[in-house]
């Protein structure tokens, strides 16, 4: 079909003028490369600033090694938690009806609104050597604060939102049908549960543990203020990278600084999988 | 096995979806809930299955109560309006599913449960399918799997909601035949709830038309539709007319007019007129008859189809009827009629 020169001029109405459309590309690259990919770079140049030698001999010290590990006890304990935690109430909000789901909602993503130094700070006012149930829970010789129950209880309330927001756009989307044809066939609650709903929700499930696991391993403000800053007993991964640089050992802090950008990378890689191979399944909570 | 609904009454919210609703369906029926949207068809289809609690009212399934058991032990088919197939599982997986999750003791060997899922894939005319996923399938294919994993289970009882809704009109038309079929050759106690008239009028033995949570009346397809009980099934079955008459002795008349009928009851002084388009014949002049000023004349298939306001100009009532085709009547003029067949529904007291 021959064109009309005069039409063949017209853009489709959607599109903007080629400068714009570069200008507005050009933007946005130099801004993620300026306040993104250099300082990501940064972080493993400064780690292999005196060779590969003195980078893995960051990881022989005693205190990084603890460090490392407890990130991981934190990780291992908050983020099977939230799952189940997130599994609850969003099964709980997307399928039943009663008085304080909007405010249940609100509260789940209460953490996302408020400073995780706040969130810290609650509960040095729940546990502190002022409050009621610090003192009484010590007598029993059970510590809190400056502890790894308080620095477990501080991560899992900045990341319970992660499974459970992931989750609730799915599961009001999926509907009771497919329960309801469960039940229908005689399945129990649970083998419903099981083979039904679970399979229904394993990528979403999977994408918020990916993020709530990431964000459990990355948390600065909340664990800083619970924990005491004890090192090799309190201190994860992010308190001990500060520690290590306020010691100006710049090589020992941007390699265990690396190891959270790794992290930080893979979660990356990892969603971007999930995305791609199960996007219309995650599609309703992608918005993180 | 023969149902039972005893007085049910479901309310959602405390705004009553079904009010004081009785019903028996015999052993190895087909049974159509029609009713437009709102109406309590579904209601009354997911109170049966139990997946719904009546709040008053109970439901028998032959001499057992079974209002008073979970949706489990009713151990009837339920086929979903979007089928509600699990996605993540083969058309296989998906039939065998209601006997895979029975307690060890009851469930079926493996080899037998693989027997099962191919009698079923034949009876619905899918073999072959049995590795596809659901996604895989057509709306008319899914439909069937859906069948199949209802009836895998062995139900009691049938229940259908909108069985056709998602299907195009070819395919809708295909299913129904095979849906009756089927019935005819399984003999399953069947409900299903359609707001497609013409669908319950030729599948159904008897048809239950439902209105705002009530039934408006149960009958063949004949009774509803040749002696509607209601001015709401005289309207809502089939096309109809309706005039405001009143019966004075052996004369019927609109607007003071006689209009050539007769009543056959005399316990009636004022009520509305009913009739069908097919159901009139043009008198010749002088014959008392209704009179109205032509407004539109359309050829539908095989007939033609005259609008009438009949009445006073200002607020006429409209009214269509069938004439023959070789009338030729210009747009404005008047024309005569007379309904052969009619019903007077008295006002509402």
């Amino acid at each position: 079909m021959a064109h009309d020169p005069a039409t063949r001029r017209l853009r489709p109405p959607t599109t903007e003028a080629p400068f714009a459309r570069y200008a507005l590309m050009a933007i946005a690259f130099l801004f993620l490369a300026l306040f993104l990919l250099l300082p990501l770079a940064a972080v493993f140049i400064e780690a292999f600033r005196k060779g590969a030698g003195e980078f893995l001999a960051a990881f022989g010290d005693p205190d990084t090694i603890a460090a490392i590990r407890l990130t991981l006890l934190v990780a291992a304990i908050a983020v099977p938690l939230n799952l189940v935690f997130g599994v609850a109430a969003a099964w709980a909000i997307a399928k039943f009806e009663f008085k304080g789901k909007a405010f249940l909602t609100t509260l789940i993503d209460l953490p996302f609104s408020v400073s995780p130094v706040i969130s810290g700070l609650v509960y040095v006012l729940l546990f502190g050597s002022g409050s009621l149930l610090g003192p009484w829970l010590r007598s029993y010789g059970i510590e809190i604060l400056f502890a790894v129950p308080g620095i477990v209880l501080a991560t899992v309330f900045v990341t319970f939102p992660f499974v459970a927001r992931e989750l609730i756009p799915l599961m009001q989307e999926q509907g009771n049908g497919d329960e309801e044809a469960a039940l229908s066939l005689g399945a129990s609650g649970w083998q419903t549960f099981r083979h039904v709903t679970l399979p229904n929700i394993k990528w979403g499930l999977l994408y918020g543990v990916l993020l709530c696991n990431a964000r459990a391993m990355g948390e600065f403000g909340a664990v800083s203020v619970v924990s005491g800053h004890i090192r090799g007993l309190t201190n994860t991964m992010p308190l001990h990278v500060e520690i290590l640089y306020n010691e100006y050992n710049f090589v020992a802090a941007f390699a265990v600084a690396s190891l959270l950008a790794a992290l930080a990378l893979v979660t990356l890689l990892v969603k971007t999988l999930l995305e791609f191979h199960y996007g219309a399944e995650i599609a309703a909570g992608r918005k993180h | 096995m023969d149902v039972r609904v005893s007085s049910l009454r479901k309310e959602f919210d405390r705004y009553p979806a079904l009010n004081d609703v009785s019903l028996s369906i015999r052993s190895g029926e087909l049974i159509a809930l029609l009713g437009p949207s709102g109406s309590g068809k579904t209601t009354l289809l997911r109170l049966i299955a139990g997946l719904e609690q009546p709040t008053a009212g109970n439901i028998f399934f032959g001499a057992d109560d079974a209002s008073l058991k979970t949706v489990q032990e009713r151990n009837i088919g339920f086929v979903f309006q979007h089928y509600a197939l699990f996605r993540h599982m083969t058309v296989a997986e998906n039939i065998a599913f209601g006997l895979t999750v029975r307690p060890r003791g009851l469930r079926p060997q493996k080899a037998e449960i693989r027997r099962r899922v191919a009698d079923l894939l034949e009876m619905v005319h899918l073999s072959g399918l049995e590795k596809r996923y659901p996604n895989q399938l057509s709306g008319g294919q899914r439909q069937r799997v859906a069948l199949a994993r209802a009836m895998a289970i062995e139900p009691k009882v049938l229940l259908l909601d909108e069985p056709f809704g998602a299907l195009d009109a070819k395919v809708r038309k295909e299913l129904r035949r095979w849906l009756r079929d089927f019935h005819d050759r399984t003999g399953h106690t069947t409900v299903f709830v359609t707001h497609d008239q013409e669908e319950a009028l030729e599948l159904a033995d008897r048809v239950v038309v439902m209105s705002q949570g009530q039934i408006e009346q149960v009958g063949s397809s004949d009774d509803v539709y040749d002696r509607p009980n209601s001015p709401f099934v005289f309207s809502f079955i089939g096309d109809s007319a309706s005039l405001p008459v009143t019966v004075e002795g052996e004369t019927i008349r609109f607007r003071g007019e006689a209009i050539g009928i007769t009543p056959s009851t005399g316990d009636i002084d004022a009520g509305t007129l009913f009739f069908r388009p097919q159901d009139v014949v043009l008198p010749p002049p002088g014959e008392p008859a209704l009179e109205g000023r032509l407004s539109a004349c359309r050829r539908l298939a095989g007939t033609r189809i005259a609008d009438l306001d009949i009445g006073p100009p200002g607020a006429p009532h409209h009214v269509e009827i069938e004439i023959p085709l070789a009338t030729t009547v210009r747009t404005g003029a008047s024309l005569r009629f007379r309904p052969t067949r009619w019903k007077i529904f008295p006002h509402a007291a």
